[in-house]
Formats: structure tokens, C-alpha cells, sequence
């Protein structure tokens, strides 16, 4: 019954559709900014699903509007359509081919996944300390020296953030690095960025924390190496120390992938 | 006077209401008074002597109003009243407004009350979409907005997708399996009144010292255990809501597997059965698990018992696994019963046998066992063990596939039928089609750990649960509503004034949540009432669609209130359809049936020759033995 159908036409019709909006969405910007390492991989992997996901849309619509198309009733027609009950073969090929694509995403998530948060030989650390409604940031690399508000990173090199919160749930994103990570008071969490773009750039907490959530953000600043060594140099307060005790009391419960593999 | 206060209603309930409030009152105070302690405490999560009578007034109410008389005579060794059936039914508009055992009167009571928290949510939504046209903050401030968006989201899910389709279903499901009513007729009108309650007690919340919640609807701690007041309101009001769902739920299955019809093998149920038996096996096992979550903030907060208290030894994250464990398969409760209804309004409305039924049943049941493995995807950037985001992801995409099964089985049932576009039911099913299906696609790109890194918390968050919750459970309830309206209310509805309804909302809807993707994946974070002015335009032009979309609502509303009023009469069967809910009187006699009907066959057999789905009383002789199917075999 399906050879009464044009098969052939409508998959045209959807792989023209596909390509069309493929086309525009595919030209459009939609992440904002790259300014690290894991935001063209991610970037990527939204491109690949625009192409699948205009693919799934233009099939069910080249189905839906073919069917009002061809099987609209005509005005007065009292009758009922064919009475057909399914067919296996179709339903079959509508299980395993979308069981096939969703596996292929995963896979490739996964990955994805795995790179962008690969550490590096040398990372660099910085602490994240947030509460109601301020950031700031420690460098217990460089003397434990303390920022308020502002954050400087190198530029091309790996930063592992190690966020402790003092009161609720804040989250850190940058936009343009595409990273963000809750920080949970009680445990330390991690986020793994390498910025690859100079410029200054906008910390956004993500997780509502109270009347002052939408304001809670910070500047954060990828300079030359050089510019950072002479930035840190010039911070003279040091890691106030109750925040120093909430790293101790901390429990490591989000550890970095490498390290819970035979966990 | 005693004679009014000896009978359940109105007055015995307030009597309750405020006997239970002053007894939990006086309860706080005498101990705390016993324990050496001053008799108020006013520390901002505490309130005791305003907690104990938020729990002690409404079951006052309950019990004064009636819920529990038959039972409390029981069980105390009384004699019971002997059934005389003068709760059942309704014979005038004031017998809507008493406990009512009919599941009928009861379906309508549900429909009407979560319409009004639907309006009433929908009030908020105007005013959040009021504060957002504008960069900075105009109408209400910071903390107002959190409690806005946060209540509005409550009043949405818990007070009105929620129990909207146990509404729908209790009207429509015992009809639809050729019962007289529901298993439990009281318990049924007790899940009913506990339901006002808790959108009382949500909206109720404003008038709390420090202002309503507003620790969103995920009420995260310990945001939530250090909240003033108004969170222990939504901390009650969602024991109230999950009582009401776990008990609606286990009367389903209960109806469902015990109360079918002779003849109506599983294999014969409607989809919208099929849909209610998933649904409520979801219920049943999930909700206690909110509830547990609620009651362990509602005790940080007033017992001090450092369950999410990190200092206190408490572990934060375990109240999100804990709380994703329901609301997680809770949003498979607020879209399968819709799938059912889209499943009954096709396949009448194009003629046509559902398209593959036997697995579209199937992809329901799949839909129930994958929704238990899927609730860390929502904490992919929590911080949990990391390891755990790819099993989850994993499960996150395979669920795609029932659903697909789903879209593509309604799409099959189209072909080859005979498709009728003139009633408004059939738009909002076949507009629900592809809407669902962007819902449904945004939903795999948040399923995959890397992009949802980047998009978790953003508008495209916000845009994601709307397409799936009003573009697609509201699009469904909207069909089910037409398509029953006739058989509800034995009136017609307008459908030129429903066209009007439903190309206002398709636009609405896609103008107010498709630029919610682009500015979250460009960096506009959800839940803030200020925002970078570079989405200042994009933000004006949602509110405008916004507010259209909320007044093509009252299209509706005049529609509904007016046709149910004035509308023509309807026949029994408008539609044309098989279902037995269709071969009786609209409205239905007071015990739906004369005489139980037999079921003869599958449920859509449009287009077979002699088919039959079921026979009714007095007509067996005349019917032949019914066609062989295969479905219905």
C-alpha cells in the first residue's frame, strides 16, 4: 500500500527542507563567542545536532503536511478511512533508526565530553569562593592572594577552578568559555577551562541564590602570561581565613574524571 | 443553626477549619509554653504557631466538610448511613460545590479549579513577562520577581497540569472502560478537596511575612531551609497536591485493572486508558519522593534537622537527587495522559485505526521504566559524581525513541484516512504534533552532557520546558477539553470562536518561546529579574507575544463559560466516534450505564466492515458476532 505513496518525492521534499534550514541555522552564531578550547567542540557538536535535529523536524513535517495534503476529507464525506492497523516493517525501522541516531549522539557526547575536560600537565588552580551575592577568587599557586570581584587568567593555559560556596547554591559560567558549574557549599567542585581569546569577559552565577541572584556577577580578564604574573603581583590581601577553612571542611565529592575511573 | 453545623459542608467545614487551626495553635503554644519556651517564635523558617495550623486547619476542613464521615463511622464502630446515593450527581450548579461521589461531578470539579489556577498562574506569567520587557527592574523588585516566577511554576504544574488530567480522565476513563464509576467514589471526592487546598495554600503564601516562596519551583536547598516563611506554605501545599495525585492515581489503577467491562481485554483499551494506567504507575511510585523532599526541608527548617545542612553533616545534593527522582518522571505525568487524549482525537478525527496500537502501548510503558533512570540530567553542572552523567545521558537520548514511536504512529494514523480539520480538538492535536516534536528535539540537545553544560540555567531552559509544557501538554489538555466538552457538558462549543483560541495560541507560543532558545544559548541566564541590555529587544518582543497569548486565553474562557450556558445542544456521539464514552447520552445518566456494555472489539476500528468496539444493553440481539481484527483479537 506504501508504492501508492511518492516515497521518493517526500524524502527529496524532506532532505531540501533539511538543507534549507540546515543552511540559515548553521550561518547563525547562536553560542556567542569562542574564547576557549571546549567552546568550538561544543559549538560543533550543536552544529551536528542543528543538522540532525532540522532532519527529524522536516521529516515530520514534509509527513504531516503531505497527509493534510492528500487525506484532508472532503466537505461532506461521512466515510472512514482504510483500515490499517500499523505495519511491522515501519514500525520496526521507526524504533531502530532513531535508537541508531540517539546512540550516535551519545557517543559522540561522550567524547566530546571527554576532551573538554581532559587535564593538562601543568594546570593552573584558582579557588572560587562565592556567597549572597559576590564572587571572589584565590591563588594558591602565587601565595594564596585574594581578588574580589575581578579574575585574571592566563591566556592558553588550563585553568582548574576549584569552587567552594559559603552559603546556598551558586553557579559559575562564563558564555564564552561554554563551562559552568555549580558550587555546592559543603563540597569542593571542579571546572576545567582553557581560555584561547584575550579579552575581558562577564561571570555570570547561573543557580538562583536570592533578591540579588540576577546581579551576582563578576569580570573576568584572559591576558598575556606576562600581564598575570604583573597582575598577581600587584594583589596585596590575602585568602581571608574562614574561606581558607572552608576549603579544609570541604568533602571531595565531584573529583575530576581521571581520578574516579576505578571508583 | 445545629442542624447546619451537624450536616457536612460548608459551614461544618469552616467550623473545621477553624476548630483544626485552633487546636494546632494552641498545641504549639501549650508546649512551647510547657518546655519553658516563649509561646511565638518568629525566627523567619520557623513559625511553628503558624506551620501546625496550616497542616491541622485543612484537615479540620476535610473532616467538617464531610471527606471522612463514611469512613469515621466505620471505623469507630458506628452504624453507617445505608447508601442512598445523595452525594452522587448533580442535579443544580450548587451540587458542584459539595463533597460529590459521582466521578463525573468530580472530573468537572477538578477540570473548573485548575482553570482557575491556570488564570491565575497565567495573571503571573503577564506580570513577570511585564518586569522582563525592559532591561532593569520596573514593576516589582528582585525579590517579588522570585517569588512570581517561582509560585507561578507551582501553581502550573502542581494545581493545574497535574490534576487537570486526572479531571479529564475521571470524567472520561470510567466511561471510556464501560464503568459505572470509579473504584473508591469517596476517596476519589477526598483527592478532589485536598486539591483547593493546596493552591490556597501556594497562593496563600503572598500574604506570609518576608513574602511568598521564591526559591523557584525546585525549592533547592538550602536556599529553601533558609527561606522565610512562605516556603514551609509551598512545603504543605505540595503534601496536599501529592496526596491528592497518589490517592487519584492508585484509584485509576484500581479502576483500570478491576473495573473494565466484560470483553475489554488490555489489548482493547483506549490510549487514553493506556496513557492513565502509565501515568499512574508513575504517580503512585514517584510522588512519595517529592513529598519526602518537601517534608525534609519543611524539618531543617522548623526541627533544626540538618538533613540538606552542610554544616550540620548534611549532604546539599541529595535534596536534588532526592527531588529529580519525581520531578523527573513528573513531567512523563503531566504529558502521557495528553498523549492518550492526541491518540483518541486523531484517530476519530482522520478515520482511521491508530497506526501501529500494540506498540504505541508499548512506547508508554517503555516511557514509565526509562523515566526512573533519567533524573540526573537535570545536574549534569550540580556537581554530582561525574561518572554519572553518561549512564544518565545515555538513558536521557534512549527515551527519545518511545517518544518517536509516539510522533510517528500518530503521523501513520493520518495516511490513508479521511482527515477532518473542522473541530478545534483536532487543530490543537495536529499544531501539538510538531510543536512536541521541537520540544522533543531541544530535550535530546539537553540530554547531551557537553551542550548542556553551556545551556543549563538559560533561557533555552526556560524555552525547552515550555515547549514541552504548553506546547505540548497545554496544546493536549486544549484538544481534550474540546473534544469531551460536548460530552461534559451536553452543549457545543463555538468553533469559530475556538479557531480564533487556537491560531492565537499556535502563534503565541512559538512567538514567545522560540527567541527564548537563541538568547539562553547567547548567554541570558533564567530566573533573574535584570538582565545584560543586549536582550532587550529580544525580551520586549516575547512580552508582546506573551500578552497576546495570555488574552486569546479568554477567547476561551467566554467560549467555554458561554457555550456551556448557551451553546446548542449535543448529541450523543458528535464526533462520531467508537469509544463507549460516545454511545451513551450527552451528558451522561447519573450511573453512565442501564446495563454494563460488552466490548466486542479493538477501540478504532474506523473503516472495518462491521466492526464493533462495544455492544450496549438491549441491543446484543440484532448485532452479528463482530469481525475479527487485528487488533482487536
Amino acid at each position: 500500500m506504501y508504492g501508492r505513496l511518492p516515497i521518493l518525492k517526500m524524502l527529496a521534499a524532506t532532505v531540501a527542507m533539511t538543507a534549507a534550514i540546515s543552511a540559515v541555522m548553521l550561518s547563525i552564531n547562536w553560542d556567542g563567542q569562542e574564547a576557549s578550547t571546549a567552546a568550538p567542540k561544543i559549538d560543533g557538536l550543536l552544529n551536528v545536532m542543528i543538522v540532525l535535529s532540522s532532519l527529524i523536524f522536516s521529516l515530520v513535517v514534509v509527513m504531516l503536511f503531505y497527509a493534510l495534503w492528500k487525506f484532508k476529507a472532503k466537505p461532506g464525506d461521512e466515510s472512514d478511512g482504510e483500515p490499517i492497523h500499523g505495519n511491522t516493517r515501519l514500525e520496526v525501522a521507526w524504533t531502530m533508526i532513531p535508537t541508531i541516531i540517539v546512540l550516535f549522539c551519545a557517543g559522540y557526547s561522550w567524547k566530546i565530553l571527554h576532551d573538554i575536560e581532559k587535564p593538562a600537565k601543568d594546570p593552573m588552580t584558582v579557588d572560587v569562593f562565592s556567597q549572597q551575592y559576590a564572587w571572589s577568587f584565590g591563588y594558591p599557586g602565587k601565595g594564596d592572594v585574594w581578588s574580589q570581584g575581578e579574575m585574571h587568567v592566563p591566556l592558553d593555559r588550563q585553568i582548574q577552578f576549584k569552587m567552594h560556596s559559603q552559603d546556598v547554591i551558586h553557579s559559575f559560567w562564563v558564555p564564552q568559555w561554554r563551562i559552568k558549574k555549580d558550587n555546592v557549599p559543603g563540597i569542593t567542585t571542579t571546572a576545567i577551562v582553557t581560555p584561547d581569546k584575550l579579552g575581558t569577559y562577564e561571570l555570570i552565577c547561573t543557580e538562583l541564590c536570592g533578591f540579588g541572584h540576577a546581579s551576582m556577577r563578576a569580570k573576568v580578564v584572559v591576558e598575556e602570561p606576562a600581564d598575570f604574573r604583573k597582575w598577581v603581583a600587584s594583589l596585596e590581601e590575602k585568602v581571608p581565613q574562614p574561606y581558607k577553612e572552608s576549603i579544609l571542611q570541604d568533602t571531595n565529592t565531584n573529583p575530576l574524571p581521571e581520578n574516579e575511573g576505578g571508583a | 443553626m445545629v442542624a447546619a453545623i451537624k450536616r457536612p459542608g460548608w459551614i461544618r467545614g469552616a467550623l473545621g477549619a477553624v476548630l483544626g487551626a485552633a487546636f494546632g495553635f494552641g498545641l504549639v503554644v501549650a508546649l512551647r509554653k510547657a518546655s519553658g519556651l516563649p509561646a511565638f517564635q518568629t525566627e523567619q523558617t520557623g513559625y511553628p504557631q503558624v506551620v501546625v495550623p496550616l497542616i491541622s486547619g485543612p484537615l479540620g476542613f476535610l473532616l467538617g466538610f464531610g471527606c471522612f464521615d463514611y469512613w469515621l463511622r466505620w471505623a469507630v464502630g458506628m452504624p453507617t448511613i445505608p447508601e442512598d446515593h445523595s452525594q452522587h450527581g448533580a442535579k443544580s450548579w450548587k451540587d458542584y460545590f459539595r463533597f460529590n461521589t459521582d466521578h463525573k461531578v468530580i472530573g468537572i470539579q477538578y477540570i473548573c479549579t485548575t482553570f482557575f489556577f491556570f488564570f491565575i498562574g497565567g495573571l503571573m506569567a503577564m506580570l513577570i513577562r511585564a518586569e522582563l520587557a525592559q532591561p532593569g527592574t520596573q514593576i516589582v523588585d528582585a525579590g517579588t520577581y522570585n517569588s512570581l516566577f517561582s509560585t507561578h511554576a507551582v501553581l502550573m504544574i502542581f494545581v493545574f497540569v497535574i490534576p487537570v488530567f486526572a479531571g479529564i480522565a475521571n470524567y472520561v476513563l470510567p466511561l471510556m472502560i464501560g464503568a459505572p464509576d470509579m473504584a473508591f467514589p469517596r476517596l476519589n471526592a477526598l483527592s478532589f478537596w485536598m486539591l483547593p487546598i493546596a493552591g490556597l495554600l501556594f497562593v496563600g503564601s503572598f500574604l506570609a511575612p518576608g513574602g511568598a516562596f521564591d526559591a523557584g519551583w525546585t525549592g533547592y536547598a538550602p536556599l529553601s531551609t533558609g527561606a522565610p516563611l512562605g516556603q514551609s506554605f509551598f512545603n504543605l501545599g505540595v503534601q496536599f497536591a501529592g496526596a491528592s495525585s497518589i490517592a487519584t492515581a492508585l484509584n485509576f489503577l484500581v479502576t483500570i485493572i478491576t473495573m473494565r467491562a466484560p470483553g475489554m481485554t488490555f489489548w482493547r483499551m483506549p490510549l487514553l486508558v493506556w496513557a492513565n494506567l502509565s501515568t499512574s504507575l508513575l504517580v503512585v511510585a514517584a510522588t512519595p519522593f517529592i513529598a519526602g523532599a518537601q517534608f525534609m526541608v519543611l524539618f531543617d527548617r522548623a526541627l533544626h534537622t540538618n538533613f540538606f545542612q552542610f554544616a550540620g553533616g548534611g549532604d546539599v545534593i541529595s535534596y536534588q537527587h532526592i527531588f529529580w527522582f519525581y520531578s523527573h518522571p513528573a513531567v512523563y505525568i503531566m504529558m502521557l495522559p495528553g498523549f492518550g487524549i492526541i491518540s483518541e482525537v486523531i484517530s476519530t478525527h482522520s478515520r482511521k485505526p491508530i497506526f501501529g496500537y500494540r506498540l504505541m502501548a508499548l512506547a508508554l510503558i517503555g516511557i514509565v521504566v526509562l523515566s526512573y533512570s533519567v533524573w540526573a540530567h537535570h545536574m549534569f553542572v550540580a556537581g554530582m559524581f561525574s561518572w554519572l552523567r553518561v549512564p544518565m545521558m545515555i538513558t536521557t537520548l534512549l527515551i527519545a525513541v518511545p517518544t518517536g514511536i509516539k510522533i510517528f504512529s500518530w503521523l501513520g494514523t493520518l495516511y490513508f484516512g479521511k482527515i477532518h480539520t473542522y473541530s478545534t480538538s483536532m487543530l490543537f492535536a495536529l499544531a501539538f504534533i510538531v510543536t512536541f516534536t521541537i520540544g522533543g528535539i531541544s530535550g535530546v540537545m539537553l540530554g547531551m552532557v557537553p551542550f548542556d553544560i553551556h545551556v543549563s540555567d538559560t533561557y533555552f531552559i526556560v524555552a525547552h520546558i515550555h515547549f514541552v509544557l504548553f506546547g505540548g501538554s497545554v496544546f493536549t489538555i486544549f484538544a481534550g477539553i474540546y473534544h469531551w466538552f460536548p460530552k461534559m457538558t451536553g452543549r457545543m462549543y463555538d468553533e469559530k470562536l475556538g479557531r480564533v483560541h487556537f491560531w492565537g495560541t499556535l502563534v503565541g507560543t512559538w512567538g514567545t518561546f522560540i527567541p527564548m532558545h537563541w538568547i539562553g544559548m547567547d548567554g541570558m541566564p533564567r530566573r533573574v529579574a535584570d538582565y545584560a541590555a543586549q536582550f532587550g529587544d529580544w525580551n520586549l518582543l516575547i512580552s508582546c507575544f506573551a500578552f497576546f497569548l495570555g488574552a486569546v486565553q479568554l477567547v476561551f474562557l467566554y467560549n467555554m463559560v458561554v457555550s456551556w450556558r448557551f451553546g446548542p445542544k449535543a448529541e450523543a456521539n458528535p464526533w462520531r466516534a467508537k469509544s463507549i464514552e460516545w454511545l451513551v447520552s450527552s451528558p451522561p445518566p447519573i450511573f453512565n450505564f442501564d446495563e454494563i456494555p460488552r466490548v466486542v472489539g479493538g477501540p478504532y476500528e474506523f473503516g472495518v466492515p462491521g466492526a464493533r468496539h462495544a455492544i450496549m444493553a438491549g441491543e446484543g440481539a440484532e448485532v452479528e458476532a463482530p469481525t475479527p481484527s487485528v487488533v482487536g483479537s
